[in-house]
């Protein structure tokens, strides 16, 4: 098992906003998960990753069969766990290079790996950009500092091709994306789909699923799923809105 | 008057010096001499305490010495005319032939002198700047970088200050003169080093900047010795007409750091930019003083200061901007931001604008923060280790300045030595090639 969540519950700043999620994710499996504005999506990739001040306070979450929520955020990442964030954080002054170098520079030296030279980085990274069609200059300037809203999604894929994680959370990497951006988006995931890694792709739009297809859907509303079912749920829920499930939220 | 005022003028006695720069020393001497001594109601001294200064027991002349920041020294890689003083003392052996314009004060012809008696002391008002009087009062060695009309020094100037560990504590007095004649460029360098052993010194340094019309001045200031050194300094700029002069200020702190900018607008169309870093730690403080006199119409000033705090350091920035009642269209920015690390850090901050003219556009601001928890999430997301992001988000808010300073030698020397004093855990950020 990849990711199994068991019954979480998760509160932000006092309020409760997990209530007994569910979830269980194979390696190789792409899981959709859909729902409307405040149904605790985010809150869930936040939670998983360990962003500080969401609190886990029920239940229970294993990774790769290890206590996630005993790690610390970076020990997560290390692990192999990714979360490509809803909004990318500024970091002016430390240049996107130096970021994604220690990035990598971590997770290799967790997995007992040499730390890569500059020279063979430098390269591996500029390939990357190319894959997402990010210009090479964007690895001098600060870490997305100044960068438009696609370029900030894009930069998150391209951390996420760097770190090769084995778990990916996509928190709605699509929102504010163009088509073509979105297309960029997808293939880099796509690509990235190997039969092993495994992914839980957070979404508002169903458009997003045209690109990437899941093998499951769920709808989270009011903290937990409330409906699963295969891709085909997702057009559903795209022709009738999330109103029809709310008679399903306890 | 205070003891360390007394001691001061028996150094000055003690002291051999070219006899035409006597009248200066007196003058100086007199100044001093009849200063009140600054307390922490003295509003110009207020967050700094001079005590340390008080609590020399002896206190004498330095000798020149073998000292290892000297292969320190030599890693800031850059072709330059070299002047190396150690402990206050000329050391020829370690400096540059000089090119013609560069000279020592005592080995200046009848036109130099005349050149220095003529704006040394000039340029600093040391009825304001206590310490610029002592520093006349101990005028004897320094340096005088003279361009003439139209003409550039081929390579930068680069003065090297560097204090050793004396079985008593030893005082050193820098002074630097330079005249730019109209038209005329030079790029300085100003470095102040120790080595790491317990120094208990104090070095008095007093850099005047004259620049003609049109004239411009790439100047650096760096100081990075060791916290047991005393250092009070000051750069006094007077700028002629369409002069410009870009300034760049680094220093760590000690138990008693002042520095101060003084630049005098005296020409339309003059302009300056400064960009400072000061990053005190442990019980360190550091002080300092900008004073932008925005005299005539036309000027443009834009400084730029920040700062990081650490452990029990203290910092201390007062930027003052004060425009005359003539000085229409004036431009004037000021920026101060700062980081505090610890609970126990401080920063006292102080933009001190004073307008008197209505037709001039002016901006400044100052902030204290701590390290950004987005930030740090982000950087931890990645698998980047606590220690690592703290070293890259501190490493980060200063770099912003470095990324700016011109002289790509002073940067890359620059670059390493920071990220040290931001922790141990700082190998990933060091080795990054930025092309």
């Amino acid at each position: 098992m990849m990711l199994n969540i068991k019954d979480l519950y998760a509160k932000v700043e006092e309020k409760d906003i997990l209530k007994g999620l569910s979830i269980e994710v194979k390696p190789g499996e792409v899981h959709a998960i859909m729902g409307p504005n405040g149904s605790g999506k985010s809150t869930m990739g936040n939670v998983l990753s360990g962003r500080p001040g969401y609190e886990a306070t029920a239940g229970s979450v294993t990774f790769k069969g290890q206590d996630l929520l005993e790690m610390e955020t970076e020990e997560r990442a290390r692990e192999g766990l990714f979360l490509a964030f809803q909004y990318p954080v500024e970091i002016p002054g430390v240049s996107n290079m130096e970021f994604l170098k220690a990035a990598v520079d971590a997770k290799r030296k967790h997995q007992g790996l040499e730390e890569m030279s500059s020279v063979d980085f430098l390269k591996l990274a500029r390939e990357t950009c190319k894959r997402v069609n990010l210009d090479a200059s964007f690895l001098k300037r600060g870490v997305n500092e100044g960068f438009s809203g696609g370029e900030k999604k894009r930069n998150e894929i391209m951390q996420m091709m760097l770190l090769e994680p084995e778990l990916c959370i996509l928190d709605e990497t699509d929102s504010g994306l163009d088509i073509d951006a979105l297309q960029v988006v997808a293939d880099g995931v796509n690509a990235m789909r190997d039969g092993k890694r495994s992914f839980l792709v957070v979404t508002h739009y169903q458009r997003l699923l045209d690109y990437i297809v899941p093998d499951y859907v769920h709808v989270l509303a009011g903290g937990r799923i409330v409906k699963s079912g295969d891709k085909s749920l997702a057009l559903e829920l795209e022709a009738k809105g999330y109103g029809w499930l709310e008679s399903e939220v306890v | 008057m205070s003891d360390f005022q007394q001691t001061a003028l028996q150094l000055a006695e003690q002291q051999q010096s070219p006899e035409w720069l006597n009248s200066l020393r007196e003058q100086g001497a007199s100044t001093w001499a009849k200063a009140s001594w600054p307390t922490r109601k003295t509003e110009n001294w207020k967050y700094l305490s001079l005590a340390p200064l008080q609590q020399y027991q002896q206190l004498g002349w330095g000798a020149a010495a073998d000292s290892h920041a000297l292969d320190e020294v030599e890693q800031l890689q850059l072709d330059a005319t070299r002047l190396v003083f150690i402990n206050g003392r000329f050391s020829s052996e370690h400096s540059s032939a000089l090119p013609a314009g560069v000279v020592r004060f005592g080995e200046a012809d009848d036109e130099q002198r005349t050149l220095i008696s003529q704006h040394l002391g000039r340029v600093v008002d040391s009825e304001r700047h206590l310490f610029a009087a002592l520093s006349n009062a101990w005028a004897a060695d320094g340096v005088l970088v003279h361009v003439p009309r139209g003409q550039r020094l081929e390579k930068p100037i680069y003065v090297v200050n560097i204090s050793t560990p004396q079985r008593t504590p030893v005082a050193a007095s820098q002074r630097l003169l330079v005249v730019l004649e109209d038209n005329a460029e030079v790029e300085l360098i100003e470095h102040y080093a120790s080595d790491v052993h317990a120094q208990n010194g104090f070095v008095n340094s007093l850099t005047e900047v004259v620049v003609g019309n049109n004239a411009q001045v790439q100047h650096y200031r760096i100081n990075l010795e060791q916290e047991d050194l005393l250092h009070v300094g000051g750069v006094h700029v007077n700028l002629q007409r369409d002069a410009r002069f870009h300034g760049f200020t680094l220093a760590q702190g000690s138990r008693l750091k002042r520095i101060d900018y003084q630049v005098n607008m005296l020409g339309e169309g003059a302009h300056l930019d400064l960009n400072g870093i000061y990053l005190p730690r442990n019980r360190q403080v550091i002080d300092y003083h900008t004073n932008v006199e925005h005299c005539v119409p036309h000027c443009t000033s834009n400084e730029v200061f920040r700062g990081i705090i650490g452990d029990s350091a203290k910092a201390v920035f007062n930027g003052r901007i004060h425009i005359h009642p003539q000085a229409q269209k004036t431009l004037a920015e000021l920026s101060n931001k700062n980081l505090l690390t610890s609970r126990t850090a401080e920063i006292n901050t102080k933009p001190e604008l004073e307008i008197y003219a209505d037709d001039v556009r002016c901006a400044h601001g100052a902030t204290i923060s701590q390290l950004d928890e987005t930030s740090m999430y982000y950087l931890q997301s990645r698998g980047v280790s606590k220690a690592d992001a703290i070293t890259m988000l501190s490493f980060g808010f200063i770099n912003e300045l470095l990324n700016q300073v011109p002289e790509q030698a002073v940067q890359d020397y620059l670059r390493p030595r920071l990220v040290s004093l931001f922790g141990q855990a700082s190998e990933t950020v060091g080795q990054i090639g930025y092309e």
